[in-house]
């Protein structure tokens, strides 16, 4: 406890720099939008009353759906190969995680642009599924594009965690199930999997937040053609010029969350491994 | 903990500091400046605010050689932004901007909130270099408080070699013919969103009648099924590459300059846009700005814009100026200003703009 004063750099600029912006920009959903933008000083609840509106809860409901499925994706796509990665010798596995992360070292837009160009109408898809003698398919612009899109980009945030409760994992622990009788199926179902669900949780919330609050995807992959609700967010602000409102939905968004982080700290330490 | 709780308080306090600070805006409480054509202009400097790649890039350079005035140039990405750093939260006036580059109906709004400095039209001469039609337009007969720098409209560029028919209705674009679904693109910007709509059913682009954007809502969600894409700034590349065939698109974006590319207003008209130039009302290099803002009217500079963006820009002699091989070879920039004036002026719609926005958001969401 000494000590304490060592955290005041660390404090401070999280303060100045996030408690404070943050704060202010959810202050401005208590108040009215000003006819040319900004912020009227003049307290009001309709911007939250507005988060009821139909129109907003299909599209907060549309975007839980597009991060679910991308979740859930992510997670069948993801447990095997951080396995496979952890039952690597160690000089392999780093060479395996440093692949999974390599694609961070480049610029997201930059790998969203590659993604139009594979998935576009006379793109590689098409030509690769032409070759072997099938129909062109229109998926760029899609919502299956904007899954496709949000699973390249948080893949990765699935598969470290995984990684890092599957490698701290005691291997005698499912040879010990393995010599009392139980198949490889009962051993994961009942050992592995319920000592890795800290790393499920963990990994499923990393991919979760940012896929949900993603605005880049759905207007590049997704061709504007659906919104999500970070884009409402950023058209609030951007184009709207109804800031109150884009806090409004800012504040709902990230109470949402906060309740999520909540249960996924309460999940952890319900079935950390003892 | 404790220790963190109390920063927590003490953030909660300056959270709130800036909002009791500034209650209420003290906009256009004073009157025009009187300015003095004779201020010594090398005294003064100025931060310019305009779209990215929308001015000669030489051109601070220019004006520091020329009329001896230190420029920085500030870029914005769209009319909103601008605008969010000119009215910014109440903070009124502390933008440090003295030019803005906006458009004519953000100009409106801007003066109507009292942030524009009037045009002291005896400090730019060159305003006589304008087209005549150009300083009567509908917000702002006279020039009072807006120079307009470029203009144009809005229409239908389309590839000669992937339609059937040459399109000449905004129902080519709302309502594509077999072999053009999925190859249309339109914009998402809130009232070109609404334009195409609009026109087809005869109504105004600046309307305001719950009915009329319904009825355009209908329209503009049945279109959504045949759309590629929204897309309101590569719509250019998509055309080039082959991606779509048709799309909805302001005359300077369409890429005439392949030979495959034509641009067309349908026949239910089209609207007016304009970019100007504002001097804000904040500014303490008044005089400078207007300096600025004759010397971009200078036929030399001001046809840059024609020539290298392919923007129409509405100074007569600039026009001129323009290289005839440019001209013919892009259709768009031969558009009188008798024949552009056709086109309904986009004017701000005041609080009835979030009507728009509701709508594209409807659009955007809808199935």
């Amino acid at each position: 406890m000494k000590r304490w004063p060592l955290t005041g750099p660390g404090v401070t600029y999280l303060t100045v720099f996030m408690v404070v912006p943050l704060g202010l920009v959810l202050s401005y959903a208590f108040f009215r939008r000003g006819r040319f933008g900004g912020v009227v000083y003049e307290p009001t609840t309709e911007n939250l009353a507005r988060l009821a509106d139909p129109l907003y809860t299909d599209v907060l409901l549309h975007s839980t759906w597009i991060a679910a499925l991308t979740t859930v994706l992510a997670l069948l796509i993801g447990y095997p190969t951080a396995h496979v990665i952890a039952g690597l010798p160690r000089r392999r596995q780093t060479i395996a995680l440093v692949a999974v992360v390599l694609p961070f070292w480049t610029s997201f837009l930059v790998r969203v642009y590659a993604w139009i160009v594979l998935l576009s109408g006379p793109g590689w898809l098409n030509k690769a599924l032409r070759a072997i003698g099938l129909g062109p398919v229109e998926v760029l612009y899609t919502d299956a594009a904007v899954v496709a899109g949000l699973l390249y980009a948080y893949l990765p945030l699935m598969i470290l965690p995984l990684y890092a409760s599957l490698a701290r994992l005691d291997p005698q622990l499912s040879e010990a199930a393995a010599n009392l009788g139980a198949g490889p199926w009962t051993v994961f179902r009942t050992v592995t999997f319920p000592l890795t669900l800290p790393g499920v949780l963990t990994g499923c919330l990393f991919v979760f937040v940012p896929s949900f609050g993603n605005f880049v995807v759905p207007e590049l992959l997704g061709g504007g053609r659906s919104v999500m609700v970070g884009n409402l967010v950023r058209d609030q602000f951007l184009k709207a010029r109804d800031w109150p409102f884009g806090a409004a939905l800012a504040l709902a968004l990230l109470a949402g969350l906060m309740v999520l982080l909540f249960a996924q700290a309460w999940a952890a330490r319900r079935y950390a491994p003892r | 903990m404790r220790g963190m709780r109390t920063v927590g308080a003490i953030a909660a306090v300056l959270a709130l500091v800036p909002l009791t600070g500034c209650g209420g805006d003290d906009n256009g409480s004073s009157g025009p400046d009187t300015l003095d054509a004779k201020a010594d202009l090398t005294k003064q400097s100025l931060t310019v605010s305009i779209w990215d790649g929308y001015s000669p890039e030489d051109l601070p350079e220019r004006v520091e050689k020329d009329l001896g005035v230190p420029v920085k140039i500030a870029h914005h990405a769209t009319n909103e932004e601008i605008m969010a750093k000119l009215t910014g939260g109440g903070a009124g006036g502390g933008s440090g901007i003295d030019v803005a580059f906006v458009s004519g109906q953000y100009a409106q709004a801007l003066n109507e909130a009292g942030l524009l400095e009037p045009i002291h039209a005896d400090l730019v001469p060159n305003l006589k270099n304008l087209y005549p039609e150009a300083r009567q337009l509908a917000y702002d007969k006279g020039n009072t408080f807006s120079v307009p720098y470029t203009w144009g409209t809005t229409g239908l560029c389309y590839r000669t070699d992937l339609v059937k028919q040459p399109p000449t209705s905004w129902n080519d674009l709302l309502k594509p013919p077999a072999e053009l679904k999925k190859k249309v693109t339109m914009m998402t910007t809130e009232r070109w969103l609404a334009l195409p709509a609009l026109k087809v059913l005869g109504h105004s682009v600046n309307t305001t009648s719950d009915e009329e954007l319904a009825d355009a809502r209908t329209l503009l969600l049945d279109a959504k099924k045949n759309l590629l894409a929204y897309d309101d700034t590569t719509f250019g590349d998509r055309l080039t590459k082959g991606e779509s065939a048709l799309a909805e698109a302001w005359d300077g974006w369409c890429p005439t300059s392949d030979p495959k590319i034509r641009f067309t207003v349908p026949k239910e008209g089209s609207d007016l846009w304009v970019d100007t130039m504002v001097v804000l009302k904040s500014s303490e290099n008044k005089e400078a700005a207007h300096a600025l803002i004759n010397y971009i009217l200078d036929p030399e500079i001001h046809s840059w814009a024609a020539e290298n963006i392919l923007y129409k820009v509405p100074n007569k002699a600039a026009m001129e100026q323009v290289d005839p091989k440019l001209l013919r070879a892009n259709a768009p920039l031969r558009t009188t200003p008798a024949d552009l004036l056709k086109g309904e002026s986009i004017v701000d719609v005041g609080e009835a703009a979030t009507k728009y926005t509701r709508l594209s958001t409807e659009v955007a969401a809808g199935s």
